[in-house]
Formats: C-alpha cells, sequence, structure tokens
C-alpha cells in the first residue's frame, strides 16, 4: 500500500505549526502526531491530505508535569512515556491502568495521548478516562488559546470539537479528592485489541456512603458516555450490592443506540455496560474503602 | 532533512542503519517499510497488513520498537534503525535467533522478523522478564504457524541465553 501523494512539514516550534496553519487552507492540512490512526488512513487513501503536518518535533508539546493542580501532559506525549511515569503511576493510577491497556507496545511507543484524544475513536480507552477524571484539553491557533472540559470535547464517532485550524497541546488532569476509590475494565476480543466495551468509574466513600460517583463507558456508544442521572442515583447511597445493581441497570438502559457491528451486536454492548460498570462500581468502592481506613 | 517549510518532491534524509551511516533522498510518503526494503534492499523486515496490526514490520528506532509501515521514512532523520539483519554479529547469530531455532519458534519464518525486534526491545528493558511480562510483548504480532507456544520458549530460551552470557 502506498498513500496519495503529499507534501511534508515538521516544524519545531507551536508557532511554526500555527504560521503553517494560517498560510494554508485548514482542510488540505493534516495533522501528525503519533500516526499510529492516521498513517493506516494514508496507508488506505481514506485520507488524503495535500500537506501533512508533523508535530514530531514539536519538543514543547512532549512533557509530563506536576501543578498545583494536578498533573498536565503535553498533547505530543507518547503512552510508553506515559506508561513509565512514576508521576502518572503515583497520581494517576486510573490514567496509567488505561493507557497500558491501548495496543501493544510498539503502538504506545508512537501513540501519543493527544493523539487518541483527537482521534475520538468511541472504543478507546483515554477519552472516557478523560471523562471520569474531568480532564481538560487545551487548544491554541491563530485566534488564541481555548480551554476545554472533556464533557464539551468530545463530539461523536471520530469527532471532537476541534476546529480545522485547532492544535491540541495539553491535557490537565486535576488531582483526585483524597481517599478517591477507581477502577477500570474492559472486554476485548484479544489484549491490545480495541474493546468491544469497557467502563470506568471513580468514588469516594463517606461512612460508606458513596461521595461524588462519576461513571463512563467507552465502545457502546458514538463516543465515550457518562451517565450523570446513574451518578446521581448512586450519589448518597451506601455503596452496597443492591445499590450498584440498580445504577448499573439504569446506565444499560441508558445507553442510546449502542453500536451494532461485526465485532458485537447492540444487545450485548447493552449488556456489557451493565455488566463492567456493576464491576468498576464494585472495585472503585473497595479501592476508596481501603483508602479511608489507611490500608 | 525535515524542515520548517513545506516540501514536495524528494526530501534528504541521513539515518543510521544496523551501525552503518546513509543518505537519501525520498519521496515524503515513502514509509520505512518501504524505504529499508527498496531503497536500502533490507528485505528482512517484512510487510504484513500495512496498517499496524500485525507487528511483522517491527524494526527498532533509537531502541523502541514500532511498526515501520506506520511511519514515514523522513520521520527517522537522524536517528538509528535496527532491523533483523543488525541482530548477527560477525556472522554469529544473536541469541535470540539461536534460541527460535532450538525451540523451533518459526515455520514459515514470514513473520518472525517482527517478533525477534519486539523481544529484543523486551530485554533491553527488562533481562529476565516474567511469563505474563513476555506474553503482553509476544501478544502484540500475529503468527499464523506456531500457536505462540514455541515463540514463548524461545524467548524464556534466550533469556536464559542472555543471562548466561551477562553473568
Ligand atoms: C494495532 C493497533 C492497535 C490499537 N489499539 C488501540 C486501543 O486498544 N485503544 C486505543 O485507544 N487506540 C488504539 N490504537 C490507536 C492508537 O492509540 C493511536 O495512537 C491513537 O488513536 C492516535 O494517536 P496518534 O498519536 O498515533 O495520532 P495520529 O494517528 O497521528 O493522529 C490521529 C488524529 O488526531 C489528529 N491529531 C493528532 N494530534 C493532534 C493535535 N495535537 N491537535 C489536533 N489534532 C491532532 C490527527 O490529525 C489525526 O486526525 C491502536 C492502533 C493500532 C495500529
Amino acid at each position: 500500500m502506498k498513500s496519495a501523494p503529499f507534501e511534508y512539514v515538521a516544524p519545531s516550534t507551536i508557532s511554526g505549526v500555527l504560521e503553517i496553519l494560517g498560510q494554508n487552507d485548514p482542510d488540505e492540512v493534516k495533522l501528525m502526531a503519533g500516526g499510529q490512526s492516521l498513517m493506516p488512513l494514508l496507508n488506505m487513501r481514506l485520507s488524503r491530505p495535500a500537506l501533512v503536518l508533523d508535530l514530531g518535533r514539536v519538543a514543547d508539546l512532549d512533557f509530563i508535569r506536576e501543578t498545583d493542580q494536578g498533573v498536565v501532559i503535553g498533547a505530543m506525549t507518547t503512552k510508553r512515556a506515559v506508561e513509565d511515569s512514576e508521576l502518572i503511576l503515583r497520581e494517576h493510577p486510573l490514567f496509567w491502568e488505561s493507557t497500558v491497556a491501548i495496543g501493544h507496545p510498539p503502538i504506545r511507543n508512537r501513540g501519543t495521548v493527544g493523539g487518541s484524544m483527537a482521534q475520538a475513536d468511541p472504543a478507546s480507552e483515554y477519552p472516557a478516562v478523560a471523562l471520569v477524571l474531568e480532564a481538560e484539553l487545551v487548544a491554541v491557533s491563530a485566534r488564541g488559546e481555548r480551554t476545554i472540559p472533556a464533557d464539551d470535547f468530545f463530539v461523536t464517532y471520530l469527532t471532537t470539537c476541534l476546529e480545522p485550524d485547532e492544535v491540541l497541546t495539553e491535557i490537565r488532569i486535576p488531582r483526585l479528592a483524597p481517599r478517591t476509590g477507581w477502577a477500570f475494565q474492559e472486554v476485548a476480543r484479544r489484549h491490545g485489541d480495541f474493546a468491544i466495551v469497557g467502563a470506568t468509574a471513580t468514588l469516594g466513600l463517606e461512612a460508606g456512603v458513596a461521595v461524588e460517583p462519576r461513571i463512563a463507558v467507552f465502545g457502546a456508544g458514538d463516543r465515550a458516555l457518562r451517565f450523570p442521572s446513574a451518578e446521581s442515583l448512586l450519589a448518597g447511597q451506601p455503596a452496597t450490592d443492591e445499590v450498584i445493581d440498580e445504577v448499573a441497570a439504569q446506565v444499560a438502559a441508558a445507553v442510546e443506540d449502542p453500536l451494532d457491528d461485526a465485532h458485537a451486536s447492540a444487545d450485548y454492548r447493552r449488556h456489557l455496560a451493565g455488566v463492567l460498570v456493576g464491576r468498576v462500581l464494585r472495585e472503585a468502592a473497595v479501592r476508596a474503602a481501603e483508602a479511608s481506613t489507611g490500608a | 532533512m525535515a524542515s520548517e517549510q513545506p516540501q514536495q518532491g524528494g526530501i534528504r534524509l541521513k539515518v543510521r542503519v544496523n551501525g552503518e551511516q546513509h543518505e537519501s533522498v525520498v519521496d515524503p510518503r515513502m514509509n520505512l517499510a518501504d524505504y529499508l526494503r527498496e531503497e536500502l534492499r533490507l528485505t528482512a523486515t517484512h510487510v504484513g497488513c500495512e496498517h499496524g496490526v500485525c507487528g511483522i514490520c517491527n524494526v527498532l528506532v533509537d531502541g523502541q520498537t514500532v511498526r515501520s509501515c506506520l511511519m514515514l521514512a523522513v520521520q527517522v532523520d537522524g536517528k538509528e534503525v535496527l532491523t533483523v539483519e543488525g541482530l548477527a554479529e560477525g556472522g554469529k547469530l544473536h541469541p535470540i535467533q539461536e534460541a527460535f531455532i532450538e525451540e523451533h519458534g518459526l515455520q514459515c519464518g514470514f513473520c518472525t522478523g517482527g517478533f525477534m525486534m519486539a523481544i529484543c526491545e523486551l530485554f533491553d528493558r527488562n533481562p529476565s522478564p516474567s511469563e505474563e511480562e513476555i506474553k503482553e510483548v509476544v501478544g502484540g504480532q500475529i503468527c499464523r504457524c506456531t500457536g505462540y507456544n514455541a515463540i514463548l520458549r524461545s524467548v524464556q530460551n534466550a533469556a536464559a541465553k542472555m543471562g548466561a552470557s551477562r553473568s
């Protein structure tokens, strides 16, 4: 396979990137991060940009930093760098756990955090985790910078709210409240495959009662989905099996129009969404209980 | 060289492959697998699915395994590439290659190079991997002959050989 011809540019600064975007019709330009989604599309000629703008030399987009509010990850940081980061493992074990569920080592060596967010694959791990961690995504363009809550960022299949002339620069993940439990689970045919369905949750416990539960599911709908009504059903309730089963059933019922394809039927995906949400809530509750007894 | 302004047609590229310095002019759309095979005639890097799934075209770039079908040749400018041809030294097979022969880690051999390169990186990060850790890496490539068990044994055998040569 051979992609259609394109011109190529690899600026070394963000201002250089914006300059090139300004000189060209942004619809004709394709940004390339790790290429682990874009290269297959180019090879198969499903994407035929006139110009490939490679972000691979922009060193300022490759970092993991701790701030007063939490952790900030540059868009061009590879998944492998996240996997190898002590800081992420300590501060955001949920983000770490979701990282090693993505593809295989060679994919994580090249694929970036920003690339996965921008690709917005409905079965991708990161968007769902960004929802429960209430991450913010920062984008720049010649018009300035904007900060976008994860809730507004993912629009539908392979579509974010980014404009063609905007470049994602960083992902900000606020620190979790103390003693927050978390969990992440997915079902895939083989380890490393895109998930059929996955679920993730965070949850605090005060005297056995759920505080600020957050629930997201991926692989079930047109994008990662968060479930505010199921979350409010759980909030303030004791995290018992009975309550969790009820919440999980509500999530399963709330998945609108689940994906139905060669990998799994819509019914199976709805079923999995319920089962996995039940599991992650139980696991998150155990972690929250352990954290509050100082175990 | 990769540049600050868009370039069409040939882009100059300097890269070290298996210890040897190369300078080429490549079309921006040429991927690394095609560059290695067609420009440098290093045909041990095989091409399977050409969209990143099978792992047969794995090579090391600055010590990290990559799918060479998912990288552009121009992106290895200034970098160090290792292919299967670079494993043996002075006519002596690499312990990973010896182990694959001893354990029948291959039948048709089409995918074998991709596995070996991924295993190289594994040993670099972790000289004595557990069975789980080996499976995580072996599972990143597709083999349609062996059923993977012989590959798993090859990696364990290679780990033992390399451990022995280190101590
Ligand atoms: C075999 C295989 C298995 C995989 N398994 C999984 C999996 O299990 N889970 C998973 O989530 N993914 C998986 N992937 C996809 C992989 O994670 C990709 O790396 C990821 O989807 C895209 O990241 P990238 O850095 O490679 O981006 P690219 O492929 O370079 O870009 C993807 C898209 O995002 C845009 N983009 C990239 N960076 C920016 C930016 N900074 N600003 C604006 N737009 C930008 C690009 O223009 C392009 O449209 C797999 C891929 C392969 C080949």
